[in-house]
């Protein structure tokens, strides 16, 4: 193993697996909280260039630059039609909901201060009067958790007006949201925050222009603003030194599936699949010889076969490279024993189950895919249905509103490209036991 | 002004254009099922996907997006070709593909495109979704398998109409569009979704199975249920009108129509005069035209003679009658049949002089003893968008929902002239106040000085502006003022004259009780109250069955076309009048509808002139000092006028939203 292993005085989330207590006390003696009102003494504009130098890119998935998201926030107030200027706000996008991924839980409920903390300092650098964290419906106990934080950190006077004795007056509201993955969608979370129906918007007009409420606003992950205090504290280079050009810094990767010990850890980005699967999970069940095939970045990037997977290295290039993504890192192994036509058709249904319904290709199309995936399941189909499939999927990929629609057709991608021999031995096999008493009957 | 192209061809575009308005600019035209030039944009069923370079390497949602300088937009490539087979493919999956059935065939957007843009094919082989029918009134039928959820009739609801009650509920393939709790959509525009559908999932359920639209002539016609003057165009099959759809005139009524102007034409079949009746022993009877006019020459007027005009007559009948009764020596002429008597010296000063459209411009808007929502639908649409802009609404009179937020002065006529500080300032700071009264206030004594008033101490008229309007409720109206119908001390006046001979032209509101000396001729069409009164009746043309015009509340001329004849021995207006007059002896100088319309013309040129007349502005000196409640004169929206009343559907309606009764649909 030649890879550099991430060393514990590098860890940001020293309590990720809840050995400490969430509470404030607690958090300050693992450092959070610490002269924070000198890190909002830099300024704002300081604070933007620190977060885009240290190259953090976003932790939800697209891997957009943080730093770089921030600075489009006005400097300005905009004014609305009575001339009083807006308010700006955050969005922490706390709906983790993607297949996979169970990152941002455990900073939830065992790191909550660190979420709150870079709620203030990311609220501040983008000039928003509030922060609104919107946690998935199904997080309860990490709800109040988060709102006992939350309620921790008024009382010490870390929020509200003159938060952390910085000058600056800032606000954070837990909002919970109700159990739908599309308001996971940045524009379909504001919509949800704003008490619609939960349905993207159109962009443009992006939400930096007009979000929540018509105001500026910018929507982060929890794991990209829970990172931001501690960047500021260690500086840029620090962050920087971990992982390869382009793709710095350390990550919280969730493995589940067949491998021997399942868990969310934190590690240098651009650590090699095979490395970081002997060093933190003990090996794949039945060695490495039995791995079938990974899914690197949660349900909706596409999978990547066994022999592909091996030596790459987990950033955001390199499995782009692979025809796949990083997404919020959630790596689903699966070895041999997986039925991976049955696997990729289950997150089908997961896709049509959660389209919101808005925009044609996808209201119509995850439910087409699903069900020609539920045939290929038992080979119940011909051969030409693949193709069909195959363009189907490309029939929706980038015609639609949100991602989501992408997000339903690149496993089946990826599934037809790596496994089709597979998919025309089910039809094949199907048609062969099919045929079998007709011939008998013809016999007679 | 970007400069861009489309599929090679350069333009200009106005600011703010989106690259679907550029495209149709430059002659191309781009699919579209959710976008609707007068609602919000949507961007949802993708069918309007164009090439836009620069930009990602995927086609764009061309409704959505807005166009830039130095933009490459093509709609003719192949990526936007297989874009548009591909969406198309989809829409068509869980389409039912009932079109033999469907009411929407032969005027679908989705049959034309599918036909224009699909792949003429399918490859989809499962099940297709089934969807409840959902219940959305007496107006709206719905066939929800066949949605295409282009959330067309949720954004009309919402930002038209103003009524919260069409939704989306669900996700995904299972999202259903319904109304709130399956209720009826309580809208006097609810109609209006059927024509936004783009597909057969709302159709009317009045009409269901009725045509198909290849077998109907339309008539191009003028609505006479309000003072607006919708444009309309009237569909008729045989001697029916079967329908009436809105036509686009974006001064007057944009594409909507009220559900009344929709939906009352089925009271054209229904309690029709057909034949002339004489009053004989209490009694009506059949009788023949001559008998009729031998009997109207037997009373031996004079010149005590007088007639009095209902709310849907057109310009050339009230002309005939009003030369009939000069000829003889008269000129009682009254067409406020509910005995109103406001002065009509300065025509501007009965008028809606802001005009319709202009109502959007208003930043401040006073309502006096009007509720515009059900005296004029089309006018409360124009208000919800001078809303939309900023602009602050106050009201007088007894509170009632317009669908939008006013300030409630309270009903009492005596705050016209003394306004709380409130509206005081905000009419005193405005650029472009305005007051709206309304039939009920102009019913109070010294109401329309006081507004007068009100208007001279705000400056509500200024060189490009004027802001006083008064809203009038029957189409005939502004006509008939025209045309001298109006006494001094309002239909008193005759009463007091006590005229031997009385003619009801579709004068239906009058208290007949005050006229019991005279012999009361009724011309009109249907057999309601006028006809009930009546010592002789004459069968007479309903507005689709004859030519007219008619002149709106902000003094609109326009003209109407006949579609039908009239049924049995029903005629059309002025030759009853001019057949009468050669009987007693007055014989009136035209032969033919055009020759009585060019009299008209010649005695008053502003009727023929197809504009808004100008009638200046002058500002009477009026009594003022108004005291006591205002009451509002509609009662039921459905039921104003005798057609109304005749018609199946617009008594469901009343029944149904009015009266909140729950009529059970029959099992089938």
């Amino acid at each position: 193993m030649s890879f550099d292993f991430l060393q514990d005085k590098d860890r940001i989330f020293t309590n990720v697996y809840g050995f400490q207590d969430a509470g404030l006390k607690a958090a300050q003696k693992r450092g959070d909280w610490d002269k924070t009102k000198d890190i909002i003494k830099r300024g704002n504009e300081a604070i933007i260039e620190e977060m885009k130098a240290s190259g953090l890119r976003g932790r939800g998935g697209a891997g957009f630059p943080t730093g770089l998201k921030w600075s489009f926030m006005p400097k300005e107030a905009p004014l609305d039609r009575n001339g009083n200027p807006r308010p700006s706000f955050l969005v922490i996008n706390a709906d983790e909901s993607e297949p996979g991924s169970c990152k941002d839980r455990e900073i939830l409920r065992h790191d909550p201060h660190k979420l709150v903390e870079g709620a203030l300092i990311a609220g501040f650098a983008m000039r928003a009067r509030a922060a609104y964290i919107y946690i998935r419906g199904e997080y309860i106990q990490e709800a109040r958790v988060m709102e006992a934080a939350v309620a921790e950190a008024y009382d010490a006077g870390l929020l509200g007006k003159n938060a952390a004795k910085s000058g600056y007056d800032f606000d954070v509201f837990v909002h919970r949201g109700a159990g739908a993955y599309i308001c996971g969608e940045e524009t379909a979370m504001i919509e949800s925050l704003e008490g619609k129906k939960g349905q993207p918007r159109l962009k443009p007009p992006f939400p930096a222009g007009a979000g929540l409420y018509g105001c500026p606003t910018t929507v982060n992950n929890v794991e990209s603003i829970a990172v931001v205090p501690t960047i500021l504290r260690r500086g840029a280079s620090w962050f920087k030194s971990f992982g390869r050009e382009n793709n710095h810094g350390t990550k919280l990767f969730q493995i589940s599936g067949h491998v021997e010990k399942p868990c969310v850890v934190e590690e240098a980005m651009s650590i090699p699949f095979k490395d970081m699967i002997e060093k933190h999970c003990g090996g794949i069940t039945g060695g490495w010889d039995n791995l079938l095939a990974v899914i690197p970045g949660g349900s909706s990037v596409p999978l990547v076969p066994a022999a592909q997977i091996m030596d790459a290295p987990m950033d955001f290039d390199g499995l782009r490279d692979l025809g796949s993504g990083l997404g919020t890192a959630a790596v689903i192994v699966m070895d041999k024993s997986t039925d991976i036509v049955r696997a990729i058709s289950r997150l089908s249904y997961f896709y049509k189950h959660e389209s919101c319904g808005q925009c044609t290709p996808c209201r119509e199309g995850t439910g087409w895919m699903w069900r020609v995936m539920e045939k290929m399941r038992d080979g119940n189909a011909e051969i030409e249905d693949i193709d069909t499939l195959f363009e189907v999927t490309k029939q929706v990929e980038g015609h639609t509103i949100c991602a989501l629609g992408d997000a339903a057709a690149w496993p089946i991608q990826g599934l037809i490209r790596h496994f089709r021999p597979e998919m025309e031995r089910r039809i094949n096999e199907r048609k062969g036991a099919d045929s079998l008493p007709e011939t008998l009957e013809a016999a007679e | 002004m970007p400069k861009l192209t489309v599929d090679g061809i350069e333009l200009e575009v106005p600011q703010g254009a989106t690259v679907l308005q550029a495209a149709e600019l430059a002659g191309k035209e781009i699919p579209r099922f959710c976008y609707h030039e007068r609602l919000s944009i949507a961007g949802n069923c993708r069918m309007c996907l164009v090439e836009v370079k620069p930009g990602p390497p995927k086609p764009q949602a061309s409704c959505a997006l807005p166009a830039m300088e130095g933009q490459e937009i093509r709609t003719d490539s192949a990526m936007v070709k297989k874009a548009r087979e591909g969406v198309m493919e989809f829409l068509l999956i869980n389409h039912p593909l009932d079109c033999p059935i469907c009411d929407q065939g032969g005027e679908c957007d989705l049959q034309d495109q599918s036909i224009a843009y699909g792949k003429g094919g399918s490859r989809y082989e499962e099940n297709k979704r089934a969807v409840t029918e959902k219940y959305m009134g007496p107006i709206v039928k719905t066939v929800m398998t066949r949605c295409i959820h282009c959330t067309r009739c949720v954004r009309f609801s919402e930002e038209v109409a103003g009524v919260e009650a069409i939704g989306a509920v669900g996700r995904g393939e299972n999202m259903q569009i319904t109304s709130y709790l399956e209720e009826a959509v309580n809208s006097e525009l609810s109609g209006n979704v059927v024509d936004l559908c783009p597909v057969g999932a709302l159709t009317s359920k009045p009409y269901a199975f009725e045509a198909r639209p290849w077998e109907l002539k339309n008539t191009l016609g003028i609505d006479v249920m309000d003072a607006v003057g919708s444009n309309v165009r009237f569909d008729a099959r045989g001697r029916e009108v079967l329908r009436v759809l809105p036509r686009i005139n974006d001064d007057v009524n944009e594409e909507w129509i009220s559900d009344k102007s929709r939906h009352a034409v089925d009271g054209l079949m229904k309690r029709r005069l057909d034949k002339v009746y004489i009053r004989k022993d209490g009694k009506l009877v059949e009788a023949g035209w001559s008998e009729a006019f031998a009997a109207i020459k037997d009373v031996d007027a004079g010149d005590s003679v007088a007639a009095i005009a209902g709310d849907m007559v057109d310009c050339e009948t009230l002309y005939a009658t009003r030369a009939l009764l000069a000829s003889m020596g008269s000129d009682m002429l009254e067409g406020r049949q509910t005995g109103l008597d406001y002065d009509v010296s300065s025509m501007s000063a009965v008028n809606y002089n802001t005009g319709i459209a202009r109502t959007e411009e208003a930043d401040v808007i006073l309502l006096i003893g009007t509720n515009v929502r059900w005296e004029a639908p089309l006018v409360n649409t124009r208000i919800r968008k001078a809303i939309k802009n900023g602009a602050k609404v106050f009201a007088i009179g007894e509170e009632v929902d317009l669908t939008y937020r006013a300030e409630w002065l309270g009903n009492d006529a005596g705050m016209i002239a003394k306004l709380p500080k409130a509206a005081a300032d905000a009419l005193k700071n405005a650029q472009r106040p305005m007051l709206i009264i309304g039939g009920g206030a102009l019913g109070v004594k010294g109401a329309h000085g006081d507004a007068l008033a009100l208007a001279k101490k705000y400056k509500l008229v200024t060189d490009d502006w004027n802001g006083f309007n008064v809203l009038h409720m029957a189409a005939s109206r502004m006509g008939g003022l025209m045309l001298g119908y109006a006494q001094k001390g309002g239909i008193k006046d005759i009463v007091k004259a006590k005229p031997k001979l009385a003619f009801f032209l579709g004068a239906d509101e009058v208290d007949f009780t005050q006229f019991g000396d005279s012999l009361k001729v009724f011309i009109g069409h249907h057999g309601d109250k006028g006809a009930h009164a009546a010592d002789i009746i004459l069968p007479a043309a309903a507005y689709t069955e004859k030519n007219g015009t008619y002149v709106n509340a902000e003094g609109r001329l326009q003209r109407s076309n006949k579609a039908v004849y009239a049924p049995g021995d029903a005629r059309e207006d002025w030759s009853i009048l001019r057949a009468l007059s050669d009987v007693l002896g007055h014989k009136l100088p035209f032969d033919d509808f055009a020759a009585c319309r060019a009299a008209m013309i010649t005695e008053f040129p502003a009727l023929g002139v197809e504009a808004v007349a100008d009638y200046g502005w002058e500002a009477p000196k009026l009594d003022t000092d108004a005291k006591g409640k205002i009451t509002y004169p509609i009662k039921d929206f459905y039921l104003t006028n005798a057609i109304a009343r005749a018609s199946e559907t617009m008594n469901r309606c009343s029944a149904e939203l009015i009266h909140g009764e729950d009529i059970l649909e029959a099992a089938e």
